[in-house]
């Protein structure tokens, strides 16, 4: 989808493009800003799936009251990714299902 | 354990106001917000305000939310702001407060007296499909596109012809993305007339008595099925699918209300407010002596509104913490009262009277 070009009344102030790695792929984002919107300028629209229907979920609410846009996050589940901001070399995963904890500990285990 | 004389639950047009009118006053003020950056809803407003002089009228949302941020910066000794953190828990033994910055930094902050100014949340409607990726609320949307500067998708279904509907319309239109139609269910255009003309002057279709009855897709939406409706509110006719990407819905906000909930604020369900709101006092304190709310969660209204009730409730905690003394307390409290009564005044504030009349009693009883 990209970013916005021009605009006739506001006018966006982004910080330093950074590279993050998603489900694999290298992407760009700017660093500061929400995962969920550099994922959604990049044209990724699904962010997990749901456990029991394999729904897919994506971007909904913006502020980090829905949970739909839960990813795993440098192997943390559940991070509510339209509220945490884009870092450079971040590792963004599709979540299946629940968040698993046992990545929670491999990570602390590192 | 943090301290703080008070905390101010909540970044947008009403905490903001809150902070500066009771940093002002001497009183030392903690700020949290559960996003990134302070605002709340007015940083993702292009148009201009309504209302009157006082309250901004004729400036852009986020110019406001600049003027504000700056008078916040001018009282930097008294005020201290973190974002990213949520204000998510009450003990009601002691008053202490849990937060949670970021994902996994919880911490517990007793403050002397609390300003809840939490917003609200978008309502969404039911129809087949409604969870797929593309189905959004406005203020997700202007989240992503005038806060972030991502374009959110190609063509956009519009469910709703209120204000939000019609000023993202048109927000949208700014961005250069193509507003396929606004649907909508009632048989008027409850908007203002002048965002309205706005979208109908650049060809966007309104269709008043229709209503969105599927999406469609597989893993995001690709389309979408509407119908109109009968007197009784019945589907009639056939349905029509629209080619679209994003639908997005603009049908409503609920009272962000759960700390007001937890503090055993006498709560109350008054339609005319969108939902469960704190009873009140007229200087907006709740039932719990140490809690004042304003804003939306205190009843869906208008940020210029929002912005008066901050200044309230503000005003009445530093009072009540002797940083005000009586007299400048019932001055300010009547010019602040003046300005709200103008913002409501006339045929389109009537519901909103209506509403904060159940709710409000001249003053609590002191036990």
């Amino acid at each position: 989808m990209g970013w916005i070009k021009e605009h006739p009344v506001l006018e966006f102030s982004h910080k330093k493009k950074v590279k993050f790695v998603f489900d694999g792929k290298d992407l760009e984002g700017y660093e500061g800003e929400p995962i969920a919107a550099a994922l959604h300028a990049n044209g990724v629209t699904t962010y997990r799936k749901t456990k029991r229907m394999d729904r897919d979920r994506g971007f909904f609410c913006a502020i980090g009251k829905c949970s739909s846009c839960f990813m795993v996050v440098d192997g943390v589940p559940n991070v509510r990714t339209c509220v945490t901001a884009l870092k450079e070399g971040m590792n963004v995963e599709t979540q299946h299902g629940d968040g698993q904890v046992a990545l929670l500990d491999e990570r602390k285990r590192r | 354990m943090r301290e703080t004389e008070l905390l101010v639950v909540g970044g947008g047009p009403a905490g903001l106001s809150a902070a500066v009118e009771a940093a002002s006053h001497g009183c030392e003020v903690m700020v949290v917000d559960s996003d990134l950056a302070l605002g709340g809803q007015l940083i993702k407003q292009t148009h201009k305000f309504f209302g009157s002089e006082s309250e901004r009228a004729g400036t852009r949302g986020f110019k406001i939310a600049e003027i504000l941020l700056d008078e916040l910066g001018q009282l930097k000794g008294k005020v201290e702001v973190l974002t990213n953190t949520t204000a998510e828990s009450y003990y009601r033994g002691d008053g202490v407060v849990g937060c949670m910055t970021d994902e996994d930094n919880y911490w517990f902050v007793k403050p002397k007296k609390i300003v809840n100014a939490t917003g609200a949340s978008e309502k969404i409607l039911p129809f087949p499909n409604n969870d797929l990726p593309g189905v959004y609320g406005a203020g997700a949307i202007q989240t992503l596109m005038n806060v972030y500067g991502v374009v959110p998708g190609k063509k956009v279904l519009m469910v709703g012809a209120g204000n939000i509907g019609l000023v993202v319309s048109y927000q949208l239109l700014q961005a250069g993305v193509d507003v396929v139609g606004i649907v909508e269910f009632l048989p008027n255009i409850s908007g203002y007339w002048v965002h309205a003309a706005k979208v109908r002057r650049l060809g966007v279709p309104v269709l008043l008595k229709h209503t969105i009855t599927r999406a469609i897709g597989e893993n995001k939406v690709e389309g979408a099925y509407i119908q109109a409706v009968d007197d009784n509110n019945q589907l009639m006719g056939e349905p029509q699918k629209i080619d679209c990407d994003i639908i997005c819905m603009s049908v409503g906000l609920s009272p962000t209300v759960d700390l007001l909930w937890q503090a055993g604020c006498k709560m109350m369900y008054v339609p005319e407010l969108c939902g469960y709101v704190a009873r009140r006092d007229n200087q907006m304190r709740t039932s719990n002596a140490d809690i004042w709310a304003a804003g939306d969660a205190h009843g869906i209204e208008e940020a210029s509104a929002a912005m008066v009730e901050g200044r309230i409730a503000g005003l009445g905690a530093a009072h009540s913490l002797d940083h005000v003394d009586r007299v400048q307390f019932g001055e300010r409290l009547g010019m602040f009262w003046q300005r709200l009564d103008n913002l409501r005044a006339g045929a389109t504030g009537e519901k909103i009277r209506c509403g904060v009349g159940k709710c409000t009693c001249q003053a609590w009883e002191v036990d």
